[in-house]
This record gives C-alpha cells, structure tokens and sequence, in this order.
C-alpha cells in the first residue's frame, strides 16, 4: 500500500519536471549539438580558421557574463577589460615569476577580479543610474595604466614574454588545436552554468525588475544584491578567459586590456543580443570575423585606411543595430525563424520599447 | 470567523508634505481572519496611509506594528519578509514574464536557492523548483485562471491580471495581504469573481486590508472599516455602524446637500 | 623663487586644460539635466571643432572666421546626432540611449580617421603667441585665450540660463518636465537644443586647445572622459559646480605631471572619480538637492 503511494508521489514529480519544462528549457541537448558540431572543427578546418575560432571562444567566455551583467541586471559595463588583463597578468605573473600552478593561478586572478569587482560594485550599485558605466570606464583606465607602470610585475609597455602552458593530469596543453578544445569547453561551463541562473528564482527575480519595479520590490527582490552577484561573475568569467589567454598566446602587453576593448566587448554583447546567453557567441563570433573580413578587404579598397577603420564600422553598426534590431542578432533571428518558445519570453531588459504601449513583445 | 488575535496595529500614523497634512493621526487594528477595509472620499488620505503600511512612503510620525513586530518606515521587501504582501491599484503584472513565472516570482521570499546553487542546478534547487511551481499551480487554480498559466500575463483580460495579483500575493502563504483598489476597473462579472476569490481565502484564514472606492462591495464583504476624511479618522466600525455615524454621512453627503440647500433658497 | 614659478606654471597649465575640461563638462551637464542621457560622445564635439577649423584655416579662411565656422558646423552636428540617434531612440530605455552614445563617439572617431588620417595637427595660435614671463614663469598668451575665454563663455551661459526665456526653459525641463509641457514648453525642442548647446562649447573647447596640445582624432575620448570626471565631482546636475570640478582636475593633473610622472596623472584623476561615487556621489559641492542621484 505504502510503495502504491510512494510510486503515485514518484509519478506526480516527474509529472511537475514535465510541467517545468513547459516554462523552461534546461535541455542539454541543444548545447550539447552545438559543441558537438564546433569540436569537429579542428578536424576540418585550416590552422588560420582554428585560430579564429579559438579567439572567438576566448571573447565568448568574457560575453557571456557581460551579456548577463547587460541585459538581465540592465547594467553597463565599461571596464571589463581590466578583469580580462587582472586575470591574464595574474597567471603570467604566478607562474612564471612565482612558479605557481597554473590553475592556482587562474583562482587567484578569479579571487582578485572578485574582490574587485565587490570593491567597485558595492558603493556604485547603491546609487541609481548609471553610474556604473562612469566608474568602470574610470577604474579600467586605472587598472590599464597600472599595467603599464608596474614594469616590475609585468614588464610595462614591453609586454610579459615566456609566460607557459597549462597543463591538466599531465596532459600539456601546447598546440593550438588544444586551447581550441580547452577554451570551448569553459564556455560551454559557463553557458550551462548562465542559462541555470536564469531559469532559476534568481533570473525571475532580476527579470521581475524590468517586469514591474515597484512590485519586484513589494516581493521581496533584493536588486542590489543580485546585481552586485552578476557583477562579480561576470568579472570571474572574464578574469578565467584573461588566465587561460595569456597561456595561449604566451605574450601579453597592456594594449590588449584598453578602454577601446572594453567597448568592443559591449558591442558583441549588444550584437549578439543582450538578453539571450547565445548572443554572446554570436556577438563574438560576428566581432571577430567581420574584423577579418575588414583587414582583407578594406585596404584593397580604401588603401589608404589604416586598421582604425575597424573602428568607425563598428561604431556605426553598434548604432544602426540600437536603432533597427535593438534586441541584437540571437533574438531577431528567433523572431524571424518564427519560433513560438513558450517557454522563455521575455522583454530584453536593456532594450524595451515601450511595450505597454506597442503591445510588441520579443521572444527570447 | 474572526478570533480576535490583533495582527496589524496602526498607531497615530501620520504625513506630512511640506504644509499638507495628508494623514493625521490615524489609528485603528485589524484581527486575524477579518476582511478590513479603508474608505474616504476622494482626496481623504487613504492611499497616502496605504503606502506608509506598504513601507512604499516612510511615515512622519506615528507607528506600524505587525504581529508584535515594529514595522514603521521600513522598506518593501522587508514588509514582504514580515509576511505582509499586495496588490496594485494600477495592475503591476510582471509583463515580460507569463502567468506562472509571475506567481512563482510571488514565492520569491519563501525560497532558498541562491545564484551558485542555482547556477549549479543542485538536485534540491530542482526540488524547490518543482514544489513552487507545483505550489503556484494551486495558486492559480484558486483564483481561477489555471488555463492562462502558460501564457504571457500581459495577454490577459484586466480582470484575469487583477486576479493574477491575488495569486502572486498569495502564493508566499502570507499573513495579511494589501488591496490597493482591488474592484478598480473590474466589469460585474469580474467583481463578482474577485469578490468570491477573497471570500474563499478568507474563510481559509487569510486576512485582508483593502482600500476601495466601490462602497457596495466593501459594505456587504468588510467585518470591520475605517473611514477618513481629509486625512483624519472620522469613524470606525462594522458595516451597520458605519452607516449610521453621522459624521460618515455627513463627509459623503452631507455638505453637498448643505450647499445645494443654500443654492435653490 | 624657482619652486615657486614653477609652481605657477604648472597652475597655469592646469588651469588651461581645466577650462577646456570646464566648457566641456558644462554641456555633458546641460545635456544629462534636460535628457537624462549620459553624452558619451561629448569629446567627440572637441574633436570636430579642432580638426575642422584646421581645415577651414588650410583652406586659407581667416582664423576667426574658421573658428565660428567650425563651432556652427559642430553645432549642426550635434543637431543631427540628436534627431537621428537620439530622438529616433527616445522611447529606449537608458541604457541603450548611453549605449547609442558610445556607439556614436566610435563612429566620430572614425569618420574622423577617415577625413583627417591618425596624424596630429595643429592650429594656429590666436595671436602672437610669444611666451610672457610672469614671476619668472612663462605663460603663452594661447593659455591666456583659453582660460579668458571659457570664463567668458561660461560666465554667458550662466546669464543664459538664469535670465532668459529659453534658458529658463531649459531649466524648467529638469525640474518638472509635466509642468513645462503645460507651459508649452516642448521637451523635443528643449532637447535638441541641449545638444546643440553642447556641441558648440565643445567645439570651442577643441579649437582654444588646438594651438597648446594640436588636434588628432583620438583627443575627443580622454578630453570627455575627464569631462565626465569634472561633472562627477560636481554632481552631475550641477553646472557651476561642474566648473570648479574641471578646474581642479585640470590643477591636479598638471601638479601631478610636473612633479611626479606623466602616466599617472589619469590614476589620479580617475581615482578622484571612483572615491567621490563612494564616498560622496552627490558631488564635492553638491547642493541639497541632489536630483538624480
């Protein structure tokens, strides 16, 4: 009798995993294609396309927090180059100065760009507005000319040689094929790890937020709190991708972790679309290879450009896209594809027209 | 119905705006299990005293106690964490969200996960999960809308989303929940519905404080009212007593009628 | 007496990038009060006002003619960034209004790459620009032109918003738009003049700093950068305020620069910036009302 009651308990749960998947989609099966399908391309594909890829891998990891700080906390960020370079010279530094474990190395950078980001994101955050946006860019310039003067540490304008591989159970991570593998998998972690978040009460209680103010407050949502986690996670993410760079490339200078790049990183973020965590992919991987697109094609055209140029396009289609797509590249596709996701809509919360008024309402 | 536990005491709570005195000095208690309402005429000063119980406006004076707990001038969310939820005059669904997000949202205070556990998608994360929605299910079938559940709240009809608040405010299993002009709005048949949802709660042990203009409904469902006038208690009582203060009569009528006497002498 | 001209000369100094940082940062204010945006494309206005009275001045216009010139063609520039990026954007929320002017200051950026190449330039002095030797300092009469001329400007715009109409429109925008709009005061137009407002000090500002650090198209980021800084410490909705604010910085970096080293006169700055969002957001000389903080 007892094991018929316990089997009907048994039934009705999985019968309530069923209902929440009517709301959410928490499949790995999506994913778990997508990767599939980009870990063949090593096998496939040119040298020249691997390193594309791999780039595009190490800014998807930085995106994907930052898209999450963006368009679900609703904060700009532009400073996140300095958690990417605190994480990258971390790890130079530690284990080539010090002689560190890599990984130890990666925590201790991750627990720096944490603090941080605790540091600068506790006082702002209570202040309303945007003010985010000043103090990031104001802290990235200091972080960035630090860089610059502690010679000592990290070699200054010359830049930090000789920094070395990575290695896991004595596996050493030195071709390019490697950190191709290596890099995507971390961004396929943080992706799982993100998309949890928001299918979570902590997303609906940052969704709530841009839903209705007033009444997020009356529940019970604690928006500071939320936005100073997503602050600090973002900053995490970023400083991993920075640790896991600097053995990559094993040479690193401060012109890597400039404003400029901050703002770069913003634009992926917005391309991609700030309000669904594959944007950050699609943004990165839009950034890079336009860019190479331009480095090609630009000089036979304008041939007297120099690769600034790279500049004023992405100004102009960062406008255009806040003008005409505001939801950025992921979400408008979904829109177009036609796909009805009952289960997760929701209003960019960076982006929203005014929907009480239109009546318009984006799929996510 | 009623046993007479005090759970909400308004102490001598007062506004004041720059010169305006907006509430003066109100008082009154609520008993468990009642259905108590707060009534004026326009301008009277009941939704300035709404939002100092709603923590939305910080008092000028005077004092707010809940269940033996000092509530005065603290914040929403802390209010929410007391055990005291609400609803909006103007309809604040959560419009990005649909039905049953919203409801579950409402459960906010009452569960545990926090950012690395949900992140991780720990097995007792799920768990929670599952027991909110399933919790915010019921909810919805309490009020009556379950078939909406998985649409986009904002696809509503008005009354529907009146009815999505009570949900979303019910669903944290509250001690007392706020009505901001809950009839606002509402057709007959709406009122009707609504009216019935908050008999039905109420007979299950849920105390109510609304606010409300539309005098027949608060006349036949209210145990008890406080009437203000000009931001000053004019009158305290049940239904029958409050319509023979003559004070009452006098702030709802009485003037009108003095004027129009003067007029056609 | 040689530390004490010294001294004076770095104040000079400082005073002279502080009154380019001061016209700068009053129209970053003018345009946060009336729109609420934060204008990251402000040193963007500098910049044009610079590289294009280079043009109009190689082209073999008069200076002062190329000049104004320069500051009405920035002026119409900001016309037309307001009633495109802007104005069509109004309904957005902040954050992408902010965005949009990030994305439009990498667009100037470019366009002025595209038109100027990365090359530095110079402009002309005003006049004969033979240094004065004050108290054994010397002191360029440009740097004269500089501080005399943002007072001047400044001390114009102050008289704009407190005795006339539209002024006094603007300012009613800020505190009450509702009540403006009854007034029949139309919020659009008070907006676009904002912008234009602004371009213009900063266009001025571009061309009274050409002649002293010369003009290139990467000048307008940091000039609008420690613009913001200078309205910051005033509190962002305090105009004169923003003014003393730029001094200062203006002071402090060139007190820095002289007497320590030339890379961390920005850590300084910004680090003024982050400690008065902690410590003291509404400003150093925040009046009590403190609107939108």
């Amino acid at each position: 009798m007892l094991k018929l009651l316990e089997n009907g308990c048994k039934e009705a749960a999985t019968m309530n995993k069923k209902n929440l998947k009517l709301i959410y989609n928490n499949s790995l099966v999506g994913p778990g294609i997508f990767f599939a399908l980009l870990f063949c391309l090593p096998l496939v594909g040119s040298n020249y396309t691997l390193a594309i890829f791999t780039m595009i891998g190490f800014y998807a990891l930085v995106c994907i927090g930052l898209t999450m700080l963006t368009g679900y906390a609703g904060q700009i960020s532009l400073g996140h180059a300095a958690f990417y370079g605190i994480g990258a010279y971390t790890s130079a530094y530690m284990t080539a100065t010090v002689g560190l474990s890599p990984w130890l190395a990666i925590v201790v950078g991750a627990l720096i760009s944490a603090l941080v980001a605790l540091l600068i994101g506790i006082p702002t955050f209570k202040l309303k507005g945007y003010y985010l946006a000043l103090a990031t860019l104001g802290f990235g310039i200091i972080v960035y000319t630090a860089f610059k003067e502690l010679s000592s540490i990290t070699g200054g304008s010359n830049g930090f040689f000789g920094i070395p591989s990575i290695s896991l159970f004595g596996f050493e991570f030195m071709t390019d094929q490697s950190y191709f593998y290596l890099i995507w998998l971390f961004v396929f972690m943080a992706l799982i790890f993100s998309r949890n978040i928001i299918h979570s009460r902590v997303g609906r209680g940052l969704r709530s937020i841009e839903g209705s103010e007033i009444a997020a407050d009356a529940v019970g949502v604690n928006l500071m709190k939320y936005k100073l986690q997503i602050f600090v996670i973002s900053a995490i993410f970023t400083s991993i991708s920075g640790s896991l760079l600097a053995h990559y490339v094993s040479f690193i200078n401060p012109d890597l972790f400039t404003a400029n790049t901050s703002i770069y990183l913003l634009i992926m973020v917005i391309i991609g679309g700030s309000t669904n965590i594959w944007g950050a992919i699609v943004g990165s991987a839009t950034y890079v290879l336009l860019g190479e697109l331009l480095k090609h094609y630009v000089p036979v055209i304008l041939p007297n450009v120099g690769g600034e140029f790279e500049i004023v396009f992405f100004g102009l289609l960062l406008v255009l896209t806040l003008i005409y797509m505001p939801n950025g590249l992921v979400p408008q596709f979904m829109k177009i594809a036609g796909k009805l996701h009952k289960k997760e809509r929701s209003t960019p919360i960076a982006f929203s027209i005014d929907t009480r008024a239109t009546g318009g309402k984006t799929n996510d | 119905m009623t046993n007479n536990e005090l759970i909400l005491r308004v102490e001598n709570l007062t506004k004041v705006f720059g010169g305006v005195v907006a509430v003066d000095n109100v008082s009154f208690t609520i008993n468990r299990g009642e259905i108590f309402a707060v009534i004026g005429p326009n301008g009277a000063g009941k939704t300035t005293l709404f939002n100092m119980i709603t923590g939305v406006l910080p008092s000028s004076s005077g004092n707010v106690y809940f269940q033996g707990k000092r509530l005065t001038r603290k914040k929403p969310y802390q209010i929410a964490q007391a055990g005291i939820t609400r609803t909006f005059q103007n309809l604040e669904v959560f419009d990005n969200m649909t039905v049953i997000e919203n409801v579950m949202t409402g459960a906010h205070i009452s569960m545990k996960t926090n950012i690395l556990t949900a992140g991780l998608r720990l097995p007792t994360v799920v768990k929670e999960e599952v027991r909110i929605m399933e919790r915010a299910l019921q909810c919805l079938k309490d009020v009556g809308i379950t078939e909406f559940a998985y649409e986009m709240s904002d696809k509503l009809p008005y009354g529907s989303q009146r009815l999505l608040e009570i949900a979303r405010a019910a669903i944290s299993k509250p001690q007392l929940i706020l009505l901001d002009e809950p009839m606002a709005g509402l057709n007959a048949e709406e009122s009707r519905q609504l009216v019935e949802v908050i008999l039905k709660m109420r007979a299950e042990g849920m105390t109510f404080l609304f606010v409300e203009h539309d005098m027949e409904t608060v006349m036949s469902i209210s145990d008890r009212l406080v009437v203000v006038d000009n931001g000053v208690k004019i009158g305290e009582g049940t239904p029958e007593e409050i319509y023979k203060n003559p004070k009452v009569v006098a702030a709802y009528l009485g003037d009108d009628e003095a004027e129009e006497g003067v007029a056609y002498a | 007496m040689e530390i004490f001209s010294q001294m004076l000369q770095l104040l000079f100094s400082g005073l002279t990038i502080g009154a380019i940082y001061a016209l700068i940062a009053v129209g970053f204010v003018i345009i946060y009060n009336v729109t609420g945006i934060l204008n990251f494309a402000q040193g963007e206005f500098a910049m044009f006002g610079a590289l294009i009275s280079i043009s109009l001045v190689k082209a073999n216009l008069p200076l002062w003619l190329a000049i104004i010139l320069s500051i009405v063609i920035v002026a119409a520039i900001g016309a037309v960034f307001e009633r495109t990026a802007i104005h069509t954007a109004r309904k957005s929320s902040m954050t992408t209004l902010i965005i949009i002017t990030i994305g439009v200051s990498i667009a100037f950026r470019g366009i002025a790459i595209l038109i100027w190449g990365t090359q530095a330039q110079t402009l002309p002095p005003f006049t004969d620009n033979t240094p004065i030797e004050f108290l054994e300092a010397v002191l360029l009469p440009q740097n004269l032109w500089a501080i005399g001329l943002s007072i001047v400007i400044l001390i114009v715009m102050m008289y704009f918003f407190n005795y006339t109409f539209t002024g006094k429109s603007l300012t009613a925008c800020v505190v009450n738009p509702f009540a403006a709009r009854l007034m029949g005061i139309n919020p659009n137009k008070m907006s676009l003049l904002a912008v234009v407002v602004s371009a213009g000090l900063g266009a001025l500002a571009g061309t009274v700093i050409a002649p002293i650090s010369g003009a290139s198209y990467d000048m307008g980021m940091m000039l609008g950068i420690k613009a913001f800084v200078a309205a910051v410490v005033g509190g962002l909705t305090n105009a004169p305020a923003a003014i003393a604010g730029a001094f200062l910085i203006g002071i402090i970096e060139a007190f820095t620069e002289g007497l320590w080293s030339s890379g961390l006169k920005d850590v300084v700055s910004f680090s003024l910036l982050l400690l008065i969002l902690f410590i003291k957001p509404e400003g150093l000389f925040a009046k009590a009302s403190g609107k939108r903080v």
